[in-house]
């Protein structure tokens, strides 16, 4: 449908281009909560976004180099949950599993919460009809194979994307 | 403050953004039209996210209270 069509829904369209686990939060939640107010969604997923699209997922965050994320404790009394630990980068850099060991505390701390898997909100985004474009560009440079991904997912490049976005009220980069 | 009888309710408690507008959005087309759902939460963010849904799905959104720190919501569905 395009804006021509005064009864058209609102279009939100988004390009996820990273893929760790806390960037991967941000696509996944904003088309989710747009496909539930009724507006049409496309995702072009692109670059480290594409990852977001395999059957298979294994999003990792990594503190290294990223002073704004609060190194926290999910478990323990709330005194000690509480407590930011001074990680330098010369020990995040050297323990080996540091990244792996974050990656489990951080999705700890989102289960705590009641922040939903990366899993789950791409099924409800599956479910609300978003529109998840995997970049195929992005798929030759990094060897990844169309079966590697969901089904539920098309295949398209740039000019797709821009033509689907032209007609969109939100457009937003993450 | 008048007393709204609900058709179906809906339990929220526990999830965060954007889990309780999507459960609404799910919910409420599974009652009639001119039927009233309640939906409780706890996520202090799903008083101004059930007002942008409603605006945006055009739904009625007939009371948001907070009551034993949930917050309560009634909404009408008009479409």
């Amino acid at each position: 449908m395009s804006k021509s069509d005064p009864n058209a829904p609102k279009r939100l369209a988004l390009i996820a281009s990273k893929g760790t686990l806390d960037w991967a939060y941000p696509p996944f939640i904003l088309a989710s909560a747009a496909g539930a107010m009724g507006w049409e969604v496309g995702i072009f997923f692109t670059f480290y976004g594409l990852p977001l699209l395999k059957s298979d997922l294994h999003m990792q965050v990594s503190p290294l180099g990223n002073p704004a994320m609060p190194m926290k404790m999910p478990f323990g009394p709330e005194g000690f949950q509480n407590i930011v630990w001074p990680m330098p980068n010369i020990l995040m850099a050297n323990v080996p599993g540091f990244e792996a060991m974050a990656t489990s505390l951080m999705k700890q701390t989102f289960k705590n919460k009641g922040v939903a898997s990366i899993e789950e909100l791409r099924d409800m985004c599956v479910d609300l009809d978003v529109k998840m474009i995997g970049c195929q560009m992005t798929m030759d440079v990094f060897g990844f194979k169309r079966e590697d991904f969901i089904k539920e997912c098309t295949v398209g490049g740039a000019a797709m994307f821009l033509e689907y976005a032209a007609d969109a009220d939100v457009q937003l980069f993450i | 403050m008048d007393v709204l009888k609900e058709d179906q309710v809906l339990d929220c408690s526990g999830m965060s953004c954007p889990m309780p507008v999507v459960k609404t959005s799910k919910a409420i087309k599974t009652i009639e039209v001119g039927q009233v759902l309640k939906m409780v939460a706890t996520d202090p963010g799903a008083p101004p996210d059930m007002e942008a849904w409603s605006r945006q799905t055009g739904n009625e959104l007939l009371r948001s209270t907070q009551e034993d720190g949930k917050f309560v919501f009634f909404i009408k569905r008009l479409k």
